[in-house]
């Protein structure tokens, strides 16, 4: 890398070896450097997303119009389980990037599919409980309530879905082109959004099933 | 071809810095695990017969588990990407804040304000 001294445009005569302010010369950006802070922030702008159905769910949240209340509809047990779920995919994608970083290409590819059954585990329950509340009536039309809950919930369980979708291109790519650079990027990328998902999980299951049945 | 070897040497160094351990991966994952199995514990089963109290102590976990998660699991800590990383994340948790509580906070008085029964007050 070059660094450029500004032009000494200094009065005060002192030599030339000032602090140097601008980088004139165009600097080196290898491929795919800024991928993961990049990244990061789009995450950051998906947590903006889950603010604003989480503050709509706190503003709707007790707003039953004679429907059923969190205390009838929710199963807290089905919900423990699905929370371990969640968190047991978020440990053994842990242990894939472990297998990435040592270029362990069948240890990342076993854990993965581990992950992913986990993940697919959390949608099915996930789907079976909506399919038990919209049969005893609790559909997002009922009440402002269960319309904040489904949107709220729903757009995370799309989001594992989606995440679900991408590990599956990713263990084709890793498949294909081993653990190279880019392959290893790309799976990092996913390993945040994964455990960001599982930490926006922590604040559904405390704020929306936990304090539901509180109330 | 020197300078191209250098490159792949710095992206290499750049996605292999903090990536974690086995100890770490276990770590965040038993502490997460209790700090889940308490909340939802003290909820079913319901021990301490205060709503407050319990309401008080199942967010202070949720907040810890998240941080939890965050050093553990995400990685993060004030040196990474140069600490724009955790730049992002502060500037959101503020966003964040704002959002919630400015919701919950003028919803609430706007409710307050239009109920029927008060309207029956007004000269």
């Amino acid at each position: 890398m070059t660094y450029t001294k500004m032009p000494a445009t200094n009065l005060s005569g002192s030599d030339s070896s000032a602090i140097e302010f601008v980088q004139l010369e165009a600097h080196e950006h290898p491929p795919g450097a800024s991928t993961l802070l990049g990244f990061w922030i789009y995450l950051m702008s998906d947590c903006l997303l889950f603010a604003a159905l989480f503050a709509t769910f706190g503003v709707l949240g007790a707003s039953y119009a004679g429907g059923p209340t969190p205390k009838e509809v929710f199963e807290l047990p089905l919900v423990a389980v699905n929370t371990s779920m969640l968190l047991l995919s978020s440990i053994t994608y842990g242990f894939a990037m472990l297998a990435t970083h040592q270029q362990r290409i069948a240890r990342t590819q076993f854990w993965l599919i581990i992950t992913a059954l986990f993940g697919a585990a959390f949608v099915g329950i996930e789907l079976y409980e909506f399919a038990h509340l919209i049969q005893d009536g609790a559909t997002p039309q009922r009440s402002a309530f269960l319309s904040a809950f489904f949107t709220l919930v729903a757009t995370h369980g799309l989001h594992v879905t989606v995440g679900l979708i991408w590990m599956m291109t990713l263990m084709i790519q890793v498949g294909r082109g081993g653990l190279n650079l880019a392959n290893v990027r790309r799976l990092t990328c996913l390993s945040m959004f994964w455990h960001f998902l599982d930490v926006i999980w922590i604040c559904v299951f405390t704020f929306v099933y936990l304090l539901g049945t509180l109330r | 071809m020197n300078d191209h070897a250098a490159h792949d040497d710095h992206v290499a160094h750049d996605a292999n810095s903090n990536h974690g351990s086995l100890r770490g991966y276990l770590i965040g994952f038993t502490l997460s695990v209790v700090l889940t199995a308490i909340p939802f514990w003290l909820v079913i089963s319901g021990v301490t017969g205060n709503k407050l109290a319990t309401t008080l102590v199942i967010i202070t976990l949720a907040v810890i588990q998240i941080v939890v998660h965050m050093v553990y699991f995400l990685h993060m800590d004030f040196r990474s990407e140069d600490g724009w990383s955790m730049m992002a994340l502060l500037f959101t948790v503020i966003l964040v804040v704002i959002a919630m509580i400015g919701s919950l906070w003028i919803i609430y008085h706007l409710n307050s304000n239009m109920m029927p029964g008060d309207m029956s007050q007004m000269p």
